[in-house]
């Protein structure tokens, strides 16, 4: 651990550095790549909508000594429909049957009683009518609605309308990530993990405002100097701020993690497992776009600003003024190493913890 | 937790460390005793976690009554839903709407789930019965307080305001509010005043038979507990003869018959009579219901008294039993000794009666005691687990500064719990499952906000800085930071709790406070206990433990004394 904290102090000092912004390309390729996946394989097998969508009934039976297998053939003489069961870490029977509305759910349930031996108020029954799930999932996607719409417009007023739109790029990310899992996977979609996606919008914010906030503190004033440009200052905050969205992150992940495996490991299934499973995906979705999308996005479209612009073509022509002097720092003869690239290689420009308005200082110094 | 600030705040401010922590001392002391004075010392479980069960119905509107499904009517089928459920003996069922068109009811365990949800779901039954007999609502045939001598027992041709005068001693027992109202035509309505006298003795007759029949019944029927009121409507048909009580269980009856139906019952509005000065209830039939309501009115105008009365029986139990004087058809009021709030109650169950509002059931759970413990466990020990986690993580990572963080959590957990009990009584919020998964994710949000202030300090302290002064500046940029981000992670909170129904609320509410609760500890907790122990030796000196070491963070010696003025293009992390 003390490692990473060394790690910190090298990334804080910039001795250490990844070129984020400069290889955000590949980074783009790679969500684009992982978006595709997902909407491929939520087209071609769908989520596996639990019975919250589809109607039906979950009986939860204390411990029996029925096996797994005949209590299916019960159940699906009971009720007419295929009944799904699954054992529980307490020894208990979870079954599911779909289709089936809350009144004949009655019958099933007292015909359960009787074929497993179990008196029927001992069995727990979760019964659901077709059109609850569509009502959550409805309330879920107007909540998401509104939420996108106020979190744009409190980032746009806090930061700036490029973050706005860079967090919310970031946010569908995410969520898409997570959809996406569900349906390559094939876990089971229930409210539980409406909920979980939806805590996901606050949480993959979390980070990203963490870093956009250092961004921000960073870049103020930048047109009065000539010595970085805003994506190199930008790869500079998520450098930074790495050490800190890694903690936060895993901070974040044990609790759920501790949900997940309890939620799973004691009870089966259920609102605990459906929660966590779905943000422990979520969580890991936001730390990484965090870092890998919404950072280089902010300066992708920052670039484009004619101030901006202005900037760098300042920047850059000082440096090959700089250069032509054959004063080259080894930051700047490392620079001029990557010839093609269209940005400044920014990792070995953060090579230097001085001031950028310190001049002229010989690289030995820094060792 | 609005946009990010700069500048320092007096909160936590770099001198005063003590009167922050005495603040946020006095308020846990005051919660914790309040937990104990309202006598609430855990939070009020859900029924997922306790047992029993949870009902959630829907609003159905008929075609083209849309509008029907409005806060009026909500209100009102929960106020007749929970006199259902409560009257099946269950002590603190709770009915609640949700969202604009759903009522969630929650049955505590030991009850026949069952039996609820066939009380609950169905639309309320309203008729219009004759009332046969009436006594006061025990068993023990009590002394009449009142002899119920009738001052005018056939149809009286008067004017509505004598109607009014007479009524009231007219009571034959003596109950104040349900009964003695009179019913007389509206201003237009009176048609035909006369008195049908013929119908008089066969009707009787009729009707004593069915009362001997029932007399044992009635002999027996206790309308003191509102269990025994509803045991007595149970399955209770329109065409039977029937006991009932009246709802405040003061009065019991023996009701022929339902003669009109309450869907006949068009509108029903209070209203004050300017020219009387009093409240009365006034009823609008329709076709049918105008011709069915003439034919009783006709019959029940010739009669003695109790006998000259009918009942409006909602759900088999007497809302009120007004004497009627003369025969009325389309439109009719109510007078008596309402007031304006017992007006409306007796207008909103006629209205009701007549509502074309049908509910059906979204989703039933029914969680055993023994499931629904489980779960509470499972979801403690999860949290430990994930507490203990982020601990263990804390201190290998943090070291000294671990402490202040767990006690920070510490702070954190004992006000959120606190809150928790306290807010059960106070807006009745239950802690269910989602709501304790809520709790645990929130163990993260509040360790973040640490994180942020602690990377902060030891980027200040690799700058060059010793301990004090590392601490206060590395506040100002933390706050705004841990303002921001918690300031999203409450708006994603507030938003699902205003938009989501059911589970997702309490989650949702659960997130919400603990965000808040995580601003005001690390404001009037963390910040300050940071400040005295940078006065620590162990702390200030940069121990090997402290998790603050220079050396260790990599501090650029030589160490730097005075700081440079804010270079605009430092490009440090916030």
């Amino acid at each position: 651990m003390s490692r990473l904290g060394n790690l910190g102090a090298r990334l804080y000092r910039g001795e250490v550095g990844y070129d984020f912004i400069g290889n955000r390309k590949i980074w783009y390729g790679i969500s684009i790549l992982i978006t595709i996946t997902a909407i491929v394989a939520l087209a071609v097998s769908g989520l596996n909508m639990g019975i919250e969508f589809k109607g039906g009934a979950v009986f939860t039976t204390p411990k029996t000594s029925v096996t797994v297998a005949s209590a299916e053939t019960l159940a699906t003489d009971a009720s007419g429909h295929q009944a799904i069961v699954q054992k529980l870490g307490n020894g208990g029977l979870r079954i599911q049957i779909t289709e089936v509305d809350t009144a004949k759910s009655d019958q099933i349930k007292s015909q359960l009683s009787k074929d497993l031996g179990v008196p029927a108020e001992k069995i727990a029954a979760d019964l659901v009518g077709p059109s609850w799930g569509e009502q959550i999932a409805n309330k879920a996607w107007t909540g998401l609605g509104v939420f996108m719409v106020l979190v744009v417009i409190y980032l746009a007023i806090a930061f700036e309308w490029r973050m706005a739109i860079a967090a919310l790029v970031a946010l569908i990310h995410d969520i898409t990530i997570t959809v996406g899992v569900y349906a390559l996977v094939g876990f089971e979609v229930t409210p539980g993990t409406v909920i979980g996606l939806l805590t996901i919008l606050g949480y993959s914010l979390y980070d990203t405002v963490v870093v956009f906030d250092s961004l921000k503190e960073g870049t103020q004033g930048i047109t009065k100097q000539t010595r970085w440009t805003y994506s190199e200052i930008a790869n500079r905050s998520i450098n930074g701020t790495l050490v800190r969205s890694i903690n936060t992150t895993v901070v974040a992940l044990l609790p759920v993690a501790g949900l997940l495996f309890i939620g799973g490991g004691v009870l089966g299934a259920g609102m605990l497992n459906d929660i966590s499973l779905a943000l422990f995906v979520g969580l890991a979705a936001g730390a990484y776009s965090s870092i890998f999308i919404a950072t280089p996005l902010v300066a992708d479209l920052k670039e484009r600003d004619p101030q901006m612009k202005a900037l760098k073509k300042r920047i850059l022509a000082k440096r090959a003024a700089a250069a032509a002097k054959g004063e080259l720092s080894e930051a700047e003869q490392a620079e001029q190493g990557i010839p093609e690239d269209v940005e400044p290689a920014a990792a070995v420009v953060g090579q230097r913890q001085e001031p950028p308005r310190g001049h002229g200082r010989t690289s030995g110094k820094r060792r | 937790m609005a946009a990010p600030k700069k500048g320092r705040g007096p909160a936590g401010g770099q001198g005063r460390p003590g009167r922050a922590l005495a603040l946020i001392l006095m308020a846990m002391v005051a919660l914790t005793g309040g937990m104990f004075l309202a006598h609430q010392p855990t939070p009020r479980l859900g029924i997922d976690l306790a047992g029993g069960t949870s009902i959630t119905l829907e609003a159905k509107a008929e075609p083209g009554q849309e509008s029907a499904i409005n806060k009026t009517n909500m209100d009102t089928a929960v106020q007749i839903m929970e006199r259902r459920v409560n009257g099946l003996g269950v002590s603190e069922a709770e009915v609640q709407t949700q969202g604009n068109r759903n009522i969630i009811v929650n049955i505590p365990k030991g009850t026949n789930s069952a039996q609820a949800r066939a009380q609950v779901g169905t639309t309320a039954k309203l008729y219009f019965r004759p009332v046969l007999t009436v006594a006061q609502g025990t068993p023990t045939p009590a002394p009449s307080a009142s002899s119920s001598d009738k001052a005018s027992p056939s149809a009286s041709p008067s004017s509505s305001a004598s109607d009014k005068a007479t009524s009231p001693s007219g009571k034959p027992s003596a109950s104040a509010t349900t009964q003695g109202r009179a019913v007389t035509g509206g201003l237009k309505a009176d048609t035909s005043p006369t008195p049908a006298a013929s119908s008089a003795p066969t009707a009787s007759a009729e009707e004593q038979a069915a009362a001997a029949k029932l007399q044992k019944q009635f002999e027996e029927l206790d309308c003191s507990s509102r269990a025994s009121r509803s045991k007595a409507a149970l399955g209770v048909k329109p065409t039977d003869t029937v006991v009932a009580c009246s709802s405040e269980g003061d009065a019991k009856y023996v009701l022929g018959p339902a003669e009109v139906s309450g869907t006949e019952v068009d509108s029903a509005k209070a209203n004050f009579d300017q020219q009387r000065g009093m409240w009365i209830v006034q009823m609008e039939f329709s076709g049918k219901g105008s011709k069915q309501f003439q034919t009783i009115t006709k019959k029940l105008s010739a009669q003695q008294s109790p006998q000259n009365q009918f009942a409006i029986a909602l759900d088999g139990e007497v809302v009120s039993a007004p004497q009627v004087n003369e025969t009325l058809s389309g439109s009719a009021e109510i007078s008596g000794s309402f007031t304006q709030q017992s007006a409306e109650e007796l207008a909103n169950v006629l209205s009701y009666g007549a509502l074309p509002l049908s509910f059906t059931e979204q989703s039933v759970t029914t969680v055993t005691a023994a499931l629904g413990g489980e779960q509470l466990r499972a979801g403690l020990i999860a949290g430990a687990i994930g507490l203990a986690l982020v601990v263990i993580y804390l201190v290998a990572y943090y070291r000294g500064l671990a402490l202040i963080a767990l006690l920070s959590l510490l702070v954190s957990g004992i006000l959120t719990y606190t809150l928790m009990s306290l807010l059960g009584p106070a807006i009745g919020f239950a802690l269910n499952l989602p709501a304790v998964c809520g709790a645990i994710v929130a163990i993260g949000i509040t360790a973040d906000s640490f994180i942020v202030y602690f990377e902060r300090i030891r980027d200040e302290i690799r700058e060059g800085r010793t301990l004090r002064p590392a601490v206060e500046r590395a506040w100002p940029r933390a706050r705004r930071t841990i303002l921001v981000s918690d300031f999203v992670s409450f708006l994603a909170a507030a938003v699902l709790f205003v938009v989501t129904v059911g589970k997702v609320q309490g989650f949702a509410f659960t997130l919400g406070l603990t965000t808040l609760l995580d601003v005001v500890v690390v404001f009037l907790f963390t910040k300050p206990v940071m400040t005295l122990m940078a006065r620590t030796k162990f702390f200030a000196s940069g121990h090997p433990w402290s998790g603050l070491d220079p050396k260790r963070l990599g501090a650029k010696p030589p160490l730097r004394r005075s700081r440079r003025v804010n270079a605009p293009t430092d490009p440090k992390e916030a």
